[in-house]
């Protein structure tokens, strides 16, 4: 009767991947299941990548579940293996082995990869990315003191700057934009942020265009990054943090409509009928999210609708967390005004404070916080309830243990 | 000082500088050096007890705010220069426009020997009697009348009436604030041996809600209500027939005013709007009962009829001889601590000297007694008159000493301006800063109470000593050194050689019994050679004490002296008279205009123009800014809301006060509070706006029954600040102050700030710049926030809203006492409120142990404490002197769940 089970495959063994098995095996789902991985190991967490370069965590405390476990649940953990194509007529996968694997049901979850600039000298000893645990094990090879530059200054490139700062490199962070996070931060957050890094020895340059980068002479081995500007910042090591593409290679070439990502409707549906796409390949609704939470998420939808239970993920609001060498960054939301946003604003400069809500028709639409974010996950739920705020307007800014505080907010007259 | 054993333990002997109630204080030097007040058991005006303003005496000694030098033409000087200066402007002026360009506006809060000296200077050497007071606006109307019915300015009885009586009538008086220690003992008195209290007030006050029956009359009615009662009892056994036909003249005539203005009990109970049961009930108990005391104070006075109304209360106190027996008599409670001394110097422009006026036969003998040839032989300008004068430009040369006119009299905006025509100012100030000094050319430096000694006399005729328990700051000397001073140079050297304030003393006791022989009522000549040794160890006394009498210190007689049992008036037959009352009308009509009666008057926790209760935060806690109380229905009316800004005008001017809806108000008429003047609210000075209408007799003016109208003030924007620096505030359309623990707090609110960002108007204000802050602000709101620190320790905050929703200051208090803010304080203080529960304490009720409002509400819900005496053993309120006790009644009255269920 085994043989009659539906089978499922799993394309890709990342965060998404573990965390939908997860969900799925808190169910009765009845499934055969095989899940394809490109990496040698099993998926790992890989948001604390940058804590382990730092030496915070070791990095066995970056797995999340052992092989045995995998083995336990019944489910045919193929590691280190790449599916080449698949063929949505025949429901069959094509891996580099050559092997062919059916399915019935296919989840897509091949995450994303780190974008590359074309830059001349890319191609250098010592030009990285920092994506996994083998990009991990490169940088891990810097020496304390050695010059090290990330290119952007996102997310991503203060993640990577933190985690090398914290291994003891003299970090400089390049930034083609005019302020840091823009795409999560307004500008007096950004210029906060700035120089609550430069206070923890992390150089910004701002407005930076990278030019090439220069080997050291008669090797292929990077040496500096020079700008357009003419200055050359010395590397040992260069990490191009621009951001993330979504791995949609394979569904494209199998005929999937893909646009960033691989749409997706509130179903995590693909366009074609029993194949699904989640976490950061995956576009709903017009975005590719590059954060885990979506993903978990999306993940959560997707078992429920294989195991026959009505779900739907209506998209999440972006919520950024950040913690570089102790200055903690949040964003959620809006974060630039508009005609129809109000704003409200703390600043605290000698405490390295800063808050701003969005707010538009009495809801919060947005906020950003530097320096104290423990707010943060009440703000995003509240964006993400759209509930009215109005009653509580005056102390929303002072955050949840204040505005849920019971008692006058004001005091009567004579 | 502390005597070297390490151990301070200076304690001195002291009169209160406050109300006429005139409690001994003891003052006690602490371990920190700080003195303490406490109340003095052996003093028979208080025997121990304190209001809360005496109590909080030790928390207004510092020197902020003092003028320490003397000033002259803006600039610090020596006292001679000043001196120098002072005289011959003076003699110029007297030289070129005659004596009668020139007056003196003294006060009641200066000591008697003070009093003395300014008077016979001007009024014998001078040469003019432009002398007046303060207590023209005060007591003039009790004077005016007690010399009409007595011949004299006597006080008939004395307090310990008020502990023997069996029924206490009070009219015009919110003793329970005004007189809280009087208060005490009527309570006292009520609980042992169920004496009836009256209270007879247009408003539900603290008083009234304790009394056995509360007559809510009409303004100004008063004497309709005494001429029903003169008529009731003129048919009542309660005359006394004989007394009236031996003592008195004038009863027929009076008798028949009365029944005229009383034909019936229904139209006196429309005219006055009282309920006819409560006006028999009134008349009853006064027929019924012999031992009455009827004391009446600021209610009557203050009126455009207020000697009619003290004789109306006279008669009928004659009628029924209940005048100068035990337990009985009319009984004026004087406002200010040396009103009573200011009358016995002769300190009003229509007296002379010690109770003598201005017959030729009182001008002689003065005149021989002082040997000043040149003194003044005809009254000279009452307060009114006299700043009319200076308005005409008739007087060129004004002494101040002690008192504010510019917010105390009324019309005060056309008496400020008056004043900047004068071509000499000279101002005897405690304070740097007042509203009349503006323009002050002379600035002289006074000794302030603590540092001054001398002998003020209380409501009851009791003499007691001031001492100084401190020395005089800076340069700062004693009026009574400047006053002779200013005359030696002026030529009077051999009048005014005195060295010390028991000379001064003795002189004027000695002037008292001077020709006497029983003729004056006003004889202290039994201590006109009293030594200095015997005034420095002076026990209180109450007049008369003539000559003949030997006393010396520890024998003074203790017997209670009272007046009129047996006749003996100071009038020319010897007999009292009966006066007929013209018939009790308002001096100004309501109008369409101005449809509201403004009645104003003293709050618990403050004095006068605050310059010294306005220094301690307990007090100030009590009512923070200036209000306006008025009723619920009439609020509506006119668009105000609890807590909001009103704008309130008459002819004359303008006040911005914050409104108070209250059910003890009734509807059409509407209070506010005297204390506010332009050093510590935008538009609080309530003189402003009463007009100078003044008692035929007294020259009192009106100040309870003004027409106004209310609107509300259209504030944009409500703030405060807490600055532990002073702030200048004029940039706000409306700013009110108060002397917090650690800091100033300032409530204001603003039409606009400017066209400036609201928070480039608070750096602005806080003087700082807005990246040294913390602010909080959302725009679209109007909500700003701002904080300032230096090194984790809090400077000042700033918040704004354009609605009044603003937070308590009650824990914002305990941060400026924090040295480092810790990091939640720091969190938290834009906020304005605290995460750790703990409860905002509301504004103050007991001002002696800081209990407050809502703590009190919390105790009496959830604890059950329904009594005073289960609060004041639980949380000390109401425990030390008891003036909040009133209003711990009427909290638990309102909150108490088995209490309302009674009631209802």
């Amino acid at each position: 009767m085994v043989e009659d089970k539906p089978k499922l495959v799993v394309v890709g063994n990342g965060m998404a991947s573990v965390r939908f098995l997860e969900e799925l095996m808190a169910r009765a789902h009845g499934y055969d299941i095989t899940v394809v991985g490109q990496e040698p190991e099993p998926a790992y967490n890989r948001v604390l990548l940058s804590s382990c370069l730092a030496g915070d965590i070791e990095k066995e405390d970056m797995q999340l579940r052992g092989r045995e476990w995998y083995h336990a649940q019944k489910i045919d953990l193929k590691t280190g293996e790449t599916v080449t194509s698949f063929d949505p007529e025949i429901r069959t996968l094509t891996l580099a082995s050559g092997a062919s694997l059916p399915y019935d049901q296919l989840v897509i979850a091949t995450g994303s990869r780190p974008i590359c600039l074309p830059l001349p000298g890319a191609e250098l000893e010592g030009v990285v990315t920092f994506r996994d645990l083998k990009d991990l094990a490169v940088l891990h090879t810097v020496k304390a003191g050695a010059p090290v530059v990330v290119i952007g200054g996102g997310l991503l490139g203060l993640e990577a700057a933190a985690g090398l700062a914290g291994h003891g490199a003299d970090v400089t962070v390049v930034h083609l934009m005019d302020k840091l996070m823009e795409r999560q931060l307004d500008a007096p957050a950004a210029k906060l942020l700035k120089t609550s890094l430069e206070e923890k020895n992390i150089n910004v340059e701002l407005l930076a265009q990278s030019d090439y980068l220069r080997a050291a002479p008669g090797t292929d081995k990077v040496e500096a990054l020079v700008l357009k500007d003419g200055r050359a910042l010395p590397a040992a090591l260069v990490i191009m943090a621009v951001g993330i593409q979504p791995n949609c290679d394979l569904a494209k070439a199998a005929g999937l409509t893909v646009d960033r990502g691989i749409e997706v409707n509130d179903q995590m549906q693909t366009s074609m009928p029993g194949i699904y796409a989640v976490g950061e390949c995956a576009q709903h609704r017009g975005t590719c999210y590059g954060l885990v939470e979506p993903a978990y998420q999306q993940v959560k939808v997707l078992a429920a609708h294989l195991t026959n239970k009505a779900a739907s993920y209506g998209g999440t609001y972006l919520a950024t967390n950040l913690k570089v060498n102790s200055v903690s960054v949040f964003s959620a939301g809006q974060f630039e005004e508009t005609a129809q946003t109000e704003a409200v604003s703390y600043t605290d400069p000698k405490a390295g404070t800063y808050r701003k809500l969005l707010i538009e028709r009495e809801a919060l639409v947005g906020a950003v916080l530097i320096g104290d974010t423990q707010d943060g996950i009440w703000y995003r739920n509240l964006i993400q309830s759209g509930e009215k705020i109005s009653s509580m307007r005056t102390d929303l800014i002072f955050g949840e243990t204040l505005a849920n505080l019971k008692g006058d907010r004001g005091e009567q007259n004579a | 000082m502390p005597d070297g054993s390490g151990l301070p333990e200076k304690s001195v002997k002291t009169a209160c500088p406050y109300c006429g109630v005139g409690c001994g204080v003891r003052m006690a030097m602490q371990s920190d050096m700080s003195w303490k007040a406490n109340g003095d058991e052996n003093h028979p005006s208080n025997f121990g007890r304190l209001c809360s303003k005496g109590s909080a005496l030790g928390e207004t000694l510092d020197l902020k705010g003092r003028l320490l030098d003397p000033v002259l033409d803006g600039k610090n000087v020596e006292w001679p220069v000043a001196l120098d200066a002072a005289a011959d402007r003076l003699s110029a002026i007297r030289k070129e426009h005659g004596p009668d360009a020139i007056a003196v506006y003294l006060s009641g809060q200066l000591l008697t020997e003070d009093y003395y000296v300014a008077n016979k200077f001007m009024k014998g050497f001078v040469g003019s009697a432009n002398v007046d007071t303060n207590s023209r606006l005060c007591m003039s109307s009790s004077v005016a009348g007690h010399k009409k019915a007595f011949g004299a300015d006597t006080v008939p009885g004395a307090y310990e009436d008020l502990d023997r009586a069996d029924l206490v009538i009070l009219t015009g008086s919110n003793a329970a604030w005004c007189h809280p220690v009087l208060f005490q003992r009527i309570q006292k008195a009520r609980a042992e041996r169920g004496m009836r209290l009256v209270v007879i007030d247009p408003r539900e006050t603290e008083t009234s809600k304790e009394a056995d029956l509360h007559l809510p009359i009409a303004p100004g009615k008063d004497t309709l209500l005494f001429s029903a009662l003169l008529k009731a009892l003129s048919q009542s056994g309660a005359l006394d027939q004989q007394y009236v036909e031996t003592h008195t003249l004038g009863y027929a005539t009076a008798l028949a005013r009365a029944v005229e203005l009383a034909p019936s009990m229904d139209r006196v109970c429309e005219e006055t709007r009282l309920r006819l049961p409560d006006v028999k009930t009134f008349i009853r108990w006064f027929i019924e009962t012999e031992k009455v005391v009827t004391c009446y104070s600021q209610g009557v006075n203050q009126s455009a009829q207020g000697t009619d109304k003290v004789n109306a209360i006279l008669n009928c106190h004659l009628a029924t001889n209940r005048i100068g027996r035990e337990g009985m008599g009319p009984f004026s409670l004087t406002g200010q601590p040396n009103a009573m001394g200011g009358r016995e110097v002769g300190g009003l422009a229509n007296q002379l000297a010690a109770h003598m006026e201005f017959q030729p036969e009182s001008v002689d003998r003065v005149r021989r007694f002082w040997n000043a040839p040149h003194i003044a032989t005809t009254p000279g300008l009452k307060a009114i008159d006299l700043f009319d004068a200076i308005d005409r430009g008739e007087i060129k040369a004004l002494w101040v000493m002690g008192t504010n006119p510019a917010v105390s009299l009324p019309d005060a905006d056309r008496v400020r301006r008056a004043m900047k025509k004068l071509e000499l100012l000279i101002v005897s100030e405690n304070m740097a800063s007042t509203d009349s000094m503006d323009n002050a050319h002379i600035r002289l430096p006074a000794a302030a109470w603590g540092e001054k000694a001398g002998t003020v006399t209380n409501s009851e005729r009791r003499i007691s000593r001031q001492r100084s328990f401190l020395s005089l700051p800076g340069r700062v000397k004693p009026d009574w050194w400047a006053v002779s001073q200013v005359a030696q140079r002026m030529g009077y050297a051999e009048a005014f050689s005195y060295a010390s304030p028991a000379e001064i003393f003795r002189e004027h006791a000695e002037l008292s019994g001077f020709e006497n022989a029983g003729s004056r009522d006003f004889d202290i000549s039994a201590y006109a050679s009293c030594s200095d040794q015997a005034y420095e160890a002076l026990d209180p006394f109450q007049w008369p004490a003539p000559g003949g009498l030997i006393r010396t210190h520890g024998e003074c007689s203790t017997q209670t002296h009272r007046f009129f049992a047996e006749g003996k008036f100071y009038t020319p037959s010897g007999k009292a008279n009966f006066i007929a009352p013209a018939r009790p009308e308002l001096s100004v009509d309501l109008s369409v205009t101005y449809p509201l009666l403004l009645n104003t008057g003293r709050i618990r926790d403050q004095w006068h123009t605050m310059t010294r209760s306005g220094k301690s935060p307990r007090l100030g806690r009590h009512k923070e800014e200036p209000f306006l109380d008025i009723n619920t229905a009439d609020a509506r009316k006119f668009h105000l809301t609890q807590g909001e800004l009103a704008t309130v005008e008459s002819p004359h001017g303008q006040a911005v006060l914050r409104v108070n809806l209250t059910d003890a108000q009734t509807p059409g008429d509407v209070f506010a509070p005297i204390h506010w003047t332009g050093q510590n609210a935008s538009a609080g000075r309530i003189g402003a706006l009463l007009a100078s209408h003044v008692d035929p007799f007294s020259g009192q003016p009106e100040a309870k029954a003004a027409p106004v109208s209310v609107k509300p003030f259209q504030a944009a924007f409500y703030g405060f600040v807490m600055s532990t620096a002073s702030l200048d505030m004029t940039n706000c359309a409306y700013w009110a102050k108060v002397q917090l623990q650690d800091t100033i707090g300032y409530r204001f609110a603003l039409t606009s700030y400017n066209g400036k960002g609201a928070n480039k108007w608070m750096s602005d204000l806080l003087g700082v710049s807005g990246t040294e802050l913390i602010q909080s602000t959302d725009k679209s709101n109007g909500v700003f926030r701002a904080a300032h620190l230096i090194d984790d320790r809090l400077q000042a905050v700033a918040y704004l809203s354009p609605q009044n929703d603003l937070p308590s200051w009650s824990w914002l208090e305990t941060l400026f006492a924090k040295d480092k803010l810790e990091v939640l304080d720091r969190r938290y203080i834009l906020a304005g409120r605290s995460i750790d529960g703990a409860q905002d304490p509301g504004p103050t009720v007991c001002a002696c142990y800081g209990v407050g409002r809502n703590t009190l509400i919390d105790a009496i819900c959830k604890k059950g404490l329904i009594t005073t005496q289960a609060l004041g053993e639980q949380l000390k309120a109401g425990t030390n002197c008891g003036s909040c006790l009133p209003e711990l009644r009427s909290l638990i009255g309102g909150h108490d769940k088995t209490a309302k269920a009674k009631a209802s």
